[in-house]
């Protein structure tokens, strides 16, 4: 799963940076760092980076108005805003503005990572793909029809908008709250493994009857859909 | 301040003192104008009798010449009560008449005196008697000059006599005032110092202390009471407050604690890699759930301060409801419920999509969490119009329900009723309902599924949303 990709963080946390730093080192991304708001508006429009991660409250400028004046200058790299504020209004706040995603502090690394790398793959996705494949899974987005070996699966809608989204992020993690805002448009924590339910009743679907999982659970982060043997890389994100 | 200096200032003594100024002012006006007018009454009968006397004694001049005059005049002065008659030279010494002196100049001019004046009879005992009165003078054509005048004692004393029955009462009054004052004023201060002992009471810590009522229904009490019914609504908050701190302590200080043992256990007993691994994770969960509690209390009080928080928009209530069921419904079904769905179609209030999915939320997971032993194992969640206008959203489980009498507390921050927590939760799901319904104008209620079933009656929880705009 390395990607290869280049991001800037914008953090005036030095710890906190330099914890990010190496996680995503060990991730195998690589990233600059820039402690306030106007060394990193300068950093993102000198260089090409494939995400920001932008802090809310810095000094010097604050994050919601580097994200303005980026894409004033037509600068459209995807922004995901860390924020330690509270969640009803910051978000749209926050999007608003021009950022791509969102995530309130504290969070979970393996959440921030799942979203820089579903960002980062935005850029140049197929999104105007009319048929998602994943190995002999089929999933055609015009017909909402799901096919796999050739045999037609029945899905209800909202099952089928979260195969879509798993599908679109086909060989990425995908989390949990990533799948109640993307399937379900609800950004709160439902306090329950609720999506557990939905993942499995999908799961049951899909894998019931045929021989290759398809739909994995990554411990600690969320969920795959991948194409590949079951025994490599599990328990890693 | 002094006892008298405490009564000066009170509203009752300033009232009063004020109204008897007034009153004074009213009263010393009322004593000189009746006198005064009672005066110009007399003053004006006296110079009509004068006038009367004079054309009398011309008249008598012109018929029987001097010594007529004379002899009338002499006739007359004698007479008891008589009036004033002086006969003089011309160069003003007293021929004739019944006065001893006059003030002197007095019969240079002819016509009326200008003013009262001084004078003395020949009857009086002493120089010191004098009296006051009013004359007219005639100049005869043989060069005498004659005084007709009247005394002015009796309109005087009748003055004198208006003006002391007034002075009197007035006096009576202001005694009768002070007393009054006295009395009213000691009765306010004491009943103020009663409420400001109170006062002193409730500040030192006494929050059930309550301000005396006399039980008159007065203006005092009126105070009183609706500063008894705040001080009840303070002392219902700061109970509130001082619970919300205990909860706190014990709700994030018992994770904070099973937190530090796990770490500290993880570093004495662990010695492989998955061991560590494993109180890891279990680290991670406890601090999961302690960001959670920490969230839904910042969500709360965020929703709390108003609407200024959270965008309000139209929101399409039946299929918010439908897709929250829809949500929830694995989960129900994972627990051996049935979560049903009865929803009016064509719903829709202004309000926050995303508060109302979570508050409808936090009710399904609660159902589904105390429908254990249920009688009926489903969950019907409702959608309708009320009758009295606006719209329910109600969420109703078979399970054991909650006492009438703790309805009211379950709502509150932090209080679960089962007392060992044994259940996952913050217990602020229902907490964050009510916020959100505040914000909302709505209200949240709480009752029994079935009312008259023995044992487990099941909850109902309605959340009621105002007239909806469409």
């Amino acid at each position: 799963m390395v990607s290869h990709m280049k991001i800037l963080i914008v953090e005036d946390d030095l710890e906190a940076a330099a914890y990010l730093s190496k996680a995503f080192r060990e991730a195998g991304i690589v990233s600059d760092h820039a402690s306030d708001g106007e060394s990193g508006l300068f950093m993102a429009s000198e260089n090409s980076y494939d995400v920001l991660v932008i802090d809310r409250m810095l000094p010097r400028r604050d994050g919601i108005s580097v994200i303005t004046e980026l894409r004033a200058r037509g600068i459209h790299t995807p922004v995901l805003i860390l924020s330690a504020l509270g969640q009803v209004d910051d978000r749209v706040t926050g999007l608003r503005a021009g950022g791509d995603d969102y995530l309130p502090k504290p969070y979970a690394f393996n959440e921030l990572l799942a979203r820089i790398e579903v960002l980062g793959r935005r850029k140049g996705a197929p999104e105007q793909d009319m048929i998602y494949r994943v190995g002999d899974l089929e999933l055609d987005r015009l017909s909402h029809t799901v096919k796999r070996q050739g045999r037609e699966l029945l899905l209800q809608p909202r099952e089928f908008r979260l195969l879509e989204y798993l599908m679109k992020n086909a060989g990425q993690v995908v989390t949990r709250t990533m799948l109640l805002e993307n399937v379900w448009d609800y950004h709160f924590d439902p306090q329950t493994n609720v999506i557990d339910v939905h993942v499995s009743r999908l799961r049951a679907k899909i894998e019931k009857d045929f021989d290759q999982p398809l739909l994995r659970t990554v411990r600690g982060a969320g969920y795959m859909i991948k194409d590949e043997p079951k025994a490599e890389g599990r328990a890693e994100a | 301040m002094s006892r008298v200096g405490i009564l000066m200032r009170t509203t009752a003594v300033r009232l009063s003192a004020l109204y008897l100024v007034l009153f004074s002012l009213c009263a010393a006006f009322l004593v000189f104008y009746v006198t005064g007018m009672s005066q110009r009454l007399l003053d004006q009968q006296t110079k009509d009798a004068v006038s009367a006397e004079v054309s009398q004694i011309e008249a008598i001049y012109g018929r029987a010449g001097v010594n007529g005059l004379l002899r009338t005049l002499e006739r007359r002065a004698r007479q008891p009560g008589a009036a004033l008659y002086v006969i003089a030279g011309p160069t003003g010494e007293i021929l004739a008449g019944n006065v001893a002196s006059l003030q002197p100049g007095l019969l240079d001019k002819e016509g009326w005196t200008d003013e009262a004046f001084a004078y003395q009879r020949y009857t009086d005992e002493t120089r010191k008697d004098r009296h006051v009165a009013l004359a007219q003078v005639l100049f005869l054509d043989n060069g005498l000059r004659v005084l007709v005048g009247r005394d002015l004692q009796e309109p005087e004393k009748f003055r004198v006599l208006v003006r002391q029955a007034l002075m009197v009462a007035l006096g009576v009054m202001g005694v009768g005032a002070l007393i009054i004052w006295f009395a009213i004023g000691r009765n306010a201060l004491k009943r103020i110092d009663r409420m400001s002992d109170a006062s002193t009471r409730i500040m030192a810590g006494d929050l059930s202390q309550r301000l005396p009522m006399s039980g008159s229904g007065d203006e005092f009490d009126r105070l009183s009471e609706s500063l008894n019914a705040m001080l009840g609504r303070i002392e219902k908050l700061n109970e509130g407050l001082r619970q919300v701190s205990d909860n706190i302590a014990h709700d994030l200080k018992t994770p904070l604690t099973r937190l530090r043992n796990k770490a500290e256990a993880a570093l004495s007993h662990n010695t492989s890699i998955d061991g560590y691994r494993g109180s890891l994770d279990e680290i991670i969960n406890e601090s999961d759930q302690l960001i959670r509690t920490f969230n839904a209390l910042l969500m709360i009080s965020r929703v709390e301060a108003g609407s200024s928080a959270a965008e309000m928009s139209d929101v399409d209530l039946s299929q918010s409801v439908a897709d929250c069921v829809e949500l929830y419904e694995p989960l129900a079904d994972e627990h051996a419920l049935a979560l049903e769905a009865e929803i009016t179609p064509g719903i829709s209030v202004t309000g926050n999509r995303e508060l109302i999915g979570q508050a409808l939320g936090n009710l399904i997971d609660n159902a589904v969490k105390y429908s254990e032993g249920a009688k009926d194992a489903r969950i019907l969640v409702r959608l309708s119009r009320r009758d009295g206008g606006g719209v329910v959203v109600s969420v109703a489980d078979f399970g054991p329900g909650v006492p009438d009498d703790k309805r009211d507390v379950v709502v509150q921050r932090f209080v679960r009723l089962d007392q060992s927590r044994s259940k996952p939760g913050t217990g602020l799901g229902l907490s964050l309902v009510e916020a959100v319904m505040e914000l909302h104008h709505g209200s949240l209620a709480l009752r029994s599924t079935m009312p008259e079933a023995a044992g487990a009656k099941g909850l109902t929880v309605d959340m009621i949303f105002p007239q909806s705009p469409t």
